[in-house]
Parts: structure tokens; sequence; C-alpha cells
């Protein structure tokens, strides 16, 4: 298997030709982009890992139109960095995870922001990575190259394959283009942070704040442990927990809003404000979940109705340490526990199935990873669709197998 | 042209009066030759129907079933096999699992309002019909959710959640008569969608029936589901994967106000300038509708909206947010549009006026169905080739000896031209098809798609290798096939009739 290592195919065409072979020999390969979340998932037996890591460049960027479209392997830096020049960005922003995996931050391929679909804070009121993708150009387990969608706002010519590629973690095709959605930067950024708040009452005032119509784009609460570890020294020196809303508009707007969410929320305490540059460095430091690096424990990541998060995290406290950030104004919870054998995924899985949500195990040692699920068990109905919509995209089994469940 | 006091088609449905069918051309769209054996069997099947649901729950009788015959495409009607209105889960279920059993085919309703045939029965197939099931499950507001049954119209969502100041985004022009259920089949958009997204962008959670009975749960009140993006695959699927009966949408909080303003142009393509321009400048407003002459003045006429009539293309923007926000924002729009010399830019000043304008787009079909038959298209381009598409677009009514009117989703560039044609005149009305094609060509050879919310139906689905490659459409069907093994559910809609065995062998 030594010709099939680790292989970088630069364009679409020699990828199919790769997949075509890989199906016709049946030798299950490794999917990667540029490895950032390589340690996510099941640990798979694979023959060779196939990069999309060569296949770069962006093939479409019309500003006033706000769309893009470039080749799956390049790097969602240099995106990031010429829909700036424009004043632009992809709204959803993207996670960093690089560094919470132990890697160096950038690493990141946009084709792979696709296929993990893993948003960051303002995915809470403008959508997740899912909701950005417009069009898509993949290569199936088959080694056919097919497209779906297009470069348009709203299509709805055929099913609706960008999303149903998204989030399936390279093991239904390997995307190869992605056209998508950007959006102008705000002109303006404020945070507003609550400091001390138990969980349960921060999420309230999250979620109240989420709930008026002054446009919330993130909403954040941090334990007290993990605040500590923030880089803003500001905030870290508190000792305090953290609770954090973002204001993005322009100027005027933005002056106005924060007036209303602090009157708003009031009954919860002091309220502090962080200004324009403040705010950038916060909310960027959150976006590489660098509160979470450094920790040695396993981490998971659940997502739950958020005035659950609270109820979710207390319930998990009972039966292990544990320390929790919260976005997703508390539907989204990062949980840091200790180190033991299963990562406490018993108990983990037991507290979901009955508050409602999903899980991921997103970082443990690899052999926790082979011991025990690391994606959400998924119902029989839902398992068994699942397993026939792979063998559909993916008779012979070739791509990520076992990445995201056992089985297939 | 003929005028026409048009009436709604006997569809058995409510219908409000700015959601009237128009009339499609009478196109020679080949549907599949009904299946003998199920047909001679009618009674029978009606007979064990009848066991599977509460009393009253299917309909078997002729004049029963016609009301059912076709949707908003009405050149295309087809009586079913029967009717079945369930009122819960379990009795969709029940029916799924006796049709599959028995291999009967199955189209699932809303309230017929799809423009593209996507809810055309067919002779030998059940409808089953979720207008009954209309129930709201609950309401949470910390949560920003609404669970409930699909059968709710769409409007009627906002309405049970508009007491705690909540609304749900999308907007179609008929949300007063369609469900949840048919947003979902055809993920539905509306003219407020520029900024809040499109059915697919609102759902959380789906309860679905499969064709084998089935029930299975996706999602809930949680964001992003677990595992593959089944949610995904099945918003727009037209009603071909399984039947929804259940669904969590996202509720939004309602704005603190909102505010549209008029912007008349001497000129279409301008008009498409401008809202590049705004667009560029980085303001999103909620809403960027476009009217063409024509149109202006027919919603004129019907809505006395104070719509421009001597202008050649009008913008409707939209923003939102307190009312100096509104002001300042209305301001920096009136300047960029100041730039493209406006004939009229006129901001609403009160919340009638406001209303009257929207009233004035939302009934723009109905209104133009008051003076003429028309055939509605409804691709999208990229915005750039807006000018550029809306003359082709003219040329090609020209040289087919048509009239166009345009309305659409400017913001998004979801293009809606009406040919206007005379459904009495075979040739005109095959003239009409011929442009609508030519027009759908155009779109897609523009870089954009041939539909953008109203789905593909049977009115497009011959069209679709325009847009797609044989694997391209394999990628696709093979999906159905994971869901509804037998093609048995709405199986004439989407996939071009030939090719699909070759699909259906690979899967
Ligand atoms: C005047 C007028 C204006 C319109 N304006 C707009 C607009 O602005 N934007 C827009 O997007 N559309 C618009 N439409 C089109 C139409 O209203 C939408 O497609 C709507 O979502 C259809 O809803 P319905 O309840 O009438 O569904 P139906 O027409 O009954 O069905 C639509 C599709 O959904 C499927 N379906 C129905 N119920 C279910 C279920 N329970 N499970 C699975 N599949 C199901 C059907 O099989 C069919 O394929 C307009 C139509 C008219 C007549």
């Amino acid at each position: 298997m030594s010709v099939l290592s680790n292989m970088r195919p630069v364009d679409e065409r020699e990828f199919a030709r790769v997949l075509a072979e890989a199906a016709a020999t049946g030798t299950p390969l490794e999917i990667s982009g540029g490895g950032s979340k390589q340690s996510i998932g099941r640990p798979m037996q694979t023959s060779a890992t196939v990069s999309a890591k060569a296949m770069r460049g962006i093939t479409l960027y019309e500003p006033s139109e706000m769309v893009m479209s470039a080749r799956a392997g390049t790097s969602l830096s240099q995106i990031e960095s010429d829909l700036a020049d424009h004043g632009q960005m992809l709204a959803f922003e993207p996670a960093e995870l690089g560094p919470l995996m132990g890697g160096e931050p950038g690493q990141a391929t946009i084709g792979g922001v696709f296929a993990t679909n893993f948003s960051g804070a303002r995915r809470v009121s403008i959508g997740a990575a899912r909701d950005h993708l417009l069009g898509v150009r993949a290569i199936n387990g088959r080694g056919e190259i097919f497209k779906s969608g297009g470069r348009v706002m709203k299509n709805v010519t055929g099913y609706d394959l960008c999303r149903g590629l998204s989030g399936s973690w390279g093991t239904l095709a390997v995307l190869s283009e992605v056209t998508f959605k950007v959006l102008p930067m705000p002109e303006d950024t404020a945070t507003l942070v609550l400091l001390g708040l138990p969980d349960e009452f921060a999420v309230e005032a999250l979620c109240s704040a989420m709930s008026s119509p002054f446009e919330v784009s993130g909403a954040v609460h941090l334990q007290a442990a993990l605040a500590a570890r923030l880089e803003h020294a500001g905030l870290s020196s508190q000792g305090k927990a953290v609770t954090a809303l973002r204001v993005e508009n322009f100027t005027k707007s933005v002056r106005y809003r924060t007036d209303r969410i602090k009157n708003l929320l009031k009954a919860y305490g002091d309220i502090h404000e962080l200004d324009r540059d403040n705010s950038l460095l916060v909310w960027g430091e959150l976006r590489r979940l660098s509160v979470l690096r450094g920790g040695e424990g396993p981490v998971w990541r659940i997502s739950t109705a958020p005035a659950a998060g609270p109820k979710v995290v207390a319930a998990i406290s009972a039966y292990m340490d544990c320390r929790a950030f919260y976005d997703w104004s508390g539907g989204l919870v990062w949980i840091e526990v200790l180190a033991t054998t299963d990562a406490g995924a018993a108990d983990v899985r037991r507290v979901i199935a009955t508050h409602g949500g999903h899980t991921t195990l997103i970082h443990a040692a690899p052999e926790v990873r082979a011991a025990v699920e690391v994606f959400q068990p998924l119902e029989p109905g839902l398992e068994r669709l699942s397993r026939k919509l792979k063998a559909a995209f993916d008779p012979a089994g070739i791509l990520n197998p076992g990445r995201m469940y056992p089985g297939f | 042209m003929r005028f026409v006091i048009y009436h709604v088609g006997a569809s058995g449905r409510e219908s409000a009066d700015d959601t009237q069918t128009p009339w499609g051309p009478t196109m020679p769209l080949a549907l599949p030759e009904p299946d003998q054996v199920v047909m001679r069997q009618r009674e029978a099947i009606v007979e064990d129907l009848r066991r599977l649901v509460a009393p009253g729950g299917i309909i078997g009788d002729e004049e029963g079933r016609r009301a059912y015959e076709t949707d908003a495409l009405t050149a295309y009607r087809r009586v079913p096999l029967a009717v079945a209105l369930p009122t819960s889960t379990e009795e969709v279920s029940r029916l799924l699992r006796y049709c599959h059993a028995n291999d009967i085919k199955v189209v699932a309703r809303g309230a017929g309002t799809s423009l593209s045939g996507g809810a055309l029965p067919a002779e030998d197939a059940l409808v089953i019909a979720v207008s009954r099931m209309t129930r709201v499950l609950g309401i949470d507001t910390m949560n920003r959710t609404a669970t409930v049954e699909v059968g709710i119209t769409n409007l009627g969502i906002s309405e049970a959640v508009k007491a705690q100041g909540f609304f749900y985004a999308p907007d179609p022009s008929s949300q007063l008569a369609c469900t949840l259920a048919g947003n979902i089949g055809m993920n539905s958009g509306g003219a407020h969608c520029l900024k809040y997204g499109v059915t697919t962008n609102n759902v959380l959670g789906l309860k679905l029936v499969l064709m084998d009975g089935e029930v299975i749960d996706i999602g809930g009140r949680h964001l992003d589901a677990a595992g593959y993006d089944l949610m995904g695959l099945i918003v727009g699927s037209e009603g071909q994967l399984g039947i929804v009966t259940e669904a969590t949408v996202r509720i939004l909080r309602a704005p603190e106000g909102a505010r549209p303003m008029l912007i008349g142009f001497n000129s279409s393509e301008t008009a498409g300038r401008c809202v590049s321009a705004i667009i560029g400048a980085g303001i999103i407003p909620v809403a960027i509708e476009f009217m063409d002459k024509p149109a202006i003045q027919v919603c004129e006429a019907f809505a006395k909206a104070g719509y421009p009539t001597d202008a050649e293309a009008l913008l409707i923007i939209e923003v939102e947010g307190s009312t100096e926000e509104i002001a300042d924002l209305l301001n920096v729009i009136g300047g960029i549009a100041g730039r493209f010399a406006p004939s009229v830019l006129r901001i609403s000043q009160s919340a009638e006026q406001s209303a009257a304008i929207w009233k004035g787009r939302k009934s723009a079909f109905g209104a133009i169905g008051r003076i003429s038959d028309y055939y509605c298209m409804d691709g999208t381009i990229p915005l750039g080739k807006l000018g550029a598409v809306l003359v082709a677009i003219s040329q090609i009514c020209d040289k087919h000896g048509l009239k166009v009117a345009n309305i659409f989703h400017a913001g998004d560039g979801n293009l809606h031209p009406l040919i206007l044609y005379d459904a009495n005149d075979e040739a005109e009305a095959e003239r009409a098809e011929k442009a609508g094609e030519e027009i759908l060509e155009l779109c897609v050879t523009s870089g954009g798609c041939l539909t953008g919310e109203h789905g593909v139906g049977i009115e497009k689905r011959d069209l679709m290798r325009v847009q797609f490659t044989e694997t391209d459409l394999a990628a696709q069907m093979r999906i159905k096939t994971v869901f509804d093994p037998k093609w048995l559910l709405n199986p004439a809609k989407v996939f071009p009739l030939d090719g699909r065995e070759t699909a259906l062998e690979a899967a």
C-alpha cells in the first residue's frame, strides 16, 4: 500500500481517479484537509491518507454579491484574509480547533470547515456553516464527480446536497470545491460583561438578551475556572465567572443597543463594557477555544436547548469534576473533564438522553476514542437511514470508514 | 390582452384573496400511466383506508376527490385514487404502512398552493393532506422555538407567537394559505429571507414518517442535529422522502419597528445596479423587492399603495430597528440610491402606508391574475447579471409576442417573471411555455438555477438536465432510493422520467 500512502491529488480529476481505484480494490482511505481536526472521531484502520490540501485556490469572489468559491484545500486563513481585504467575513465564525487538538492555528482548510460544520459564536444569530453553503462540487466513494447547489443565494433545484454533505466528516464524499455566502464585517462591535454569575442565572440573562430585539451576535458564559485562562488579562484577573454578550452593527446602533440591553439585564448585576478592540480580542480568543487549551483532560462538545445547558452541566458535575464554557446562549457547551478510561462517556450520554440534544467527544486519547462512541449514538431509525445513505454515496466503504460510527 | 376575472380552482382549500390560482399553460409534460391493478381495486382500497383513520378521514367520492385534483399549477389535473385527512402521526404511519405493503403511490399535500405542480395528485395515488393537523404543541420563548403540527399555516405560526412578541421568519407571499408542511416540502422563501434565511435555515427538528410507516425524529430544540444532516435533505425534497407531521422551528423576537421605502427608477437596469451598490456598501436590508412597470401598475390599481405608476422599475426596501435606527439606515440607502437618479424616493410615513406597500407586493400574483393568465417563473441569477438578464427576458418575450411583468426578490437574485398569455389560446399558451423554458435556461447559463423557491415539481422536471449532469442527478436519486426504495412517494416529480432505472440499479 505504500504507493497509496499520503497522497495529495492536485485536482478534482486526479482525486476522482484515486477514489475510483480505491473503490475497485476496496482500499479504505483516510480523507483529510489541513489535518487540524484529524484526531477528532473514532480511530480508523485505513491503508492510506489522501489529502485535499493540494486542491487550492479561490475560484470566484464577488464582494457585491456576497459570494465566494474556493477549492476545498484552500486555507481558511487565506480565505479570511482575502475577505477582510474587502471588509467581509465568514459570518458563522468557523471554530478554530487546531490549538485545542495540540496543533498550530491556521491549518484548517475551507473544505474541512464545511465537512465538519463547526460554527462559532455567531451561529446562534446568523446560522451555521451549513446555512452559508451555496454550492458544492464533490467526489463520492465511487470516484464520481458531482455538483449540487450553485453560486446564487436561493436555490431549490433538486435535493439539497449542500446540507446533506455538511457535517458528514468526509464519510459520504470528498468536497472538491465549495461556494459560500459571505457577509460584510460590522462597522462596530461592543461586548457587555457580567461577572460572577452562577451558570443558571448567566444562561437566563443570555437567553433574555437573545429574546430581545437588539440582535445579540454572541452570548457566552465561562465558569470561573475557565475564565481564569483567558488571555485577556482584564477578564482573567477577576477570578470570577464571565458572562459576555456581543453587539455588532453600525456604531450608532451599537451604542443604542448596548444601552438597551444594559437596561434589560440590570437586575443581574454590574455590567461592564468592552470596546471594539477588546471585543475583537476576546471573541477571537473564544473562537480559538483557547480556554480549553492546556487542559489535559478530555473535552466534550454538547448541543442542547439553551435553557437546558446549565442543567446538563449540573447533572454531569454530579458524576465527575467538570468545567464548562457555554456558547450559543447556553445551547452549546464545551466541557472539560478528568481523564478516565471512558472520559465519562456513560454518564455524559445518560445526562444528554435525559435533557435532549447530542454530544461529541472532541478531544481524548486514541484508546479512549476507540473504546467509546465519539459521535452521538443514533436512534435505530436514524442509524438505519444513515447507514443506507453512506452505502449510497460510498458503497465500497472507502471514505473515512468508521470515523463517525462503528461499521460505516 | 383579454381581461379575465378568474376564480380559484375548486381545490378544496380556504384560499386567501391574494393567493389565487394562476393558470399555467397547457403543457404536454408526460405523466406516468396509472397502475391499472391499483385503479381496479379502488373501492376495496378505500374501504381498507377507512379502517385506518378516524371517521370522516377518507374522501372516496368523485366530487370530494376532484377538489384535490390540482394545485396552483392548474394546467395539470388528476383526480386522485382517494384523499386521506389524518389527524395524527399514528394515522399517517398506518396509512403509509398500508400503501407500502400494497404498492400504492402517495402524494403528500399541505394547502395545495405549489406553483410547480409539486402537490399534483396521480390517479393511482392516495393524497395524504395534513391540513387537519394544525395544533401548536409548544411555544418556548426562552429557547426561541415553537413546536407545531405541520398543517398549520405559515402565518398561523407567527400568529401563535405574536402575543409573546415573536414571529416565524420565512414569509412566502402565500403565507395566509400555505402550510408549514408545504414550506418544508419546497424549502420556501419569502420577501424577508434576505436577512433571515429560507425554511431550511429556520427548522430545528422534524417528525417524519417514512414510506414503510416508521416514525423518526430528527433534531429538536437544539442547534445542528446529530449525525448526517438528514433534516437538510428532507427540507426541499418535495414530499419524496417521507411525510413530515411535526416540526420545531426557530422563532425570533420581532424587531422594534420596520419601515419600507419606495425608490422608482427610469430603467430596470439602473434599479439592478442600485441593488448591487446597496449590498456592496455592506448594508443588508431585511427585504429588497423589485417590480417593473407592468407589475407596478397592476399592483397599484389593486392595493393603492402609492407606487409610482410612471416609473420603469420600483424597489421596495425595508429596514428594521428603532425609529432612529430606521431613519438613519433609510437615509444612507437613500444616499446610495441618489447616485442612480431615482425618479421617486419615498419613505413610508405610517403603519398603514407600510401595510399597503406590502399588501401590494404580496398580492402581486393575485392582482396580475385578475387581468391575465400568467405563467410564473422562479429562476435565480447572480445579482451582477440582473440588468443584462432583464433585457434578455424582455427580448425573449418580445420574440414570442408576449408581455411580461417582473416581480422578484432582488436582494437575492430570485426572479419571478410572469409571462402573460391567454390560456384559451392554445398557440399562445405554447409560446408562453417556450418563452418560460428559454428564460430558465438563461438563468442557468447566467450562473443561476431553475428554481429559487417554488420547487421543481412536474413543471421543471424535464429541464433538470439543463442544470445537472446524469451523475449529479444520480447522486440525488440514490437518496430518494435510500428513503423510499419502491419510489412510491410523489414519484412523477423532480427527476426526468427517463434515466431513473440506471440510478436505481446503481443504488
Ligand atoms: C399566490 C402565490 C404566492 C406564492 N408566493 C411564494 C413565495 O413568496 N415564496 C415561496 O417560496 N413560494 C411561494 N408560493 C408557492 C407555494 O405557496 C409554496 O411552495 C408553499 O410552500 C406550498 O405550501 P402548501 O401548503 O400549499 O403545499 P403544497 O402545495 O400542498 O405542497 C408543496 C410540496 O410539499 C409537499 N408536501 C406537502 N405536505 C408535506 C408533508 N407533510 N411532508 C412532506 N412533504 C409535503 C408536497 O408533496 C409538494 O411537493 C406562492 C404560491 C402562490 C399561489
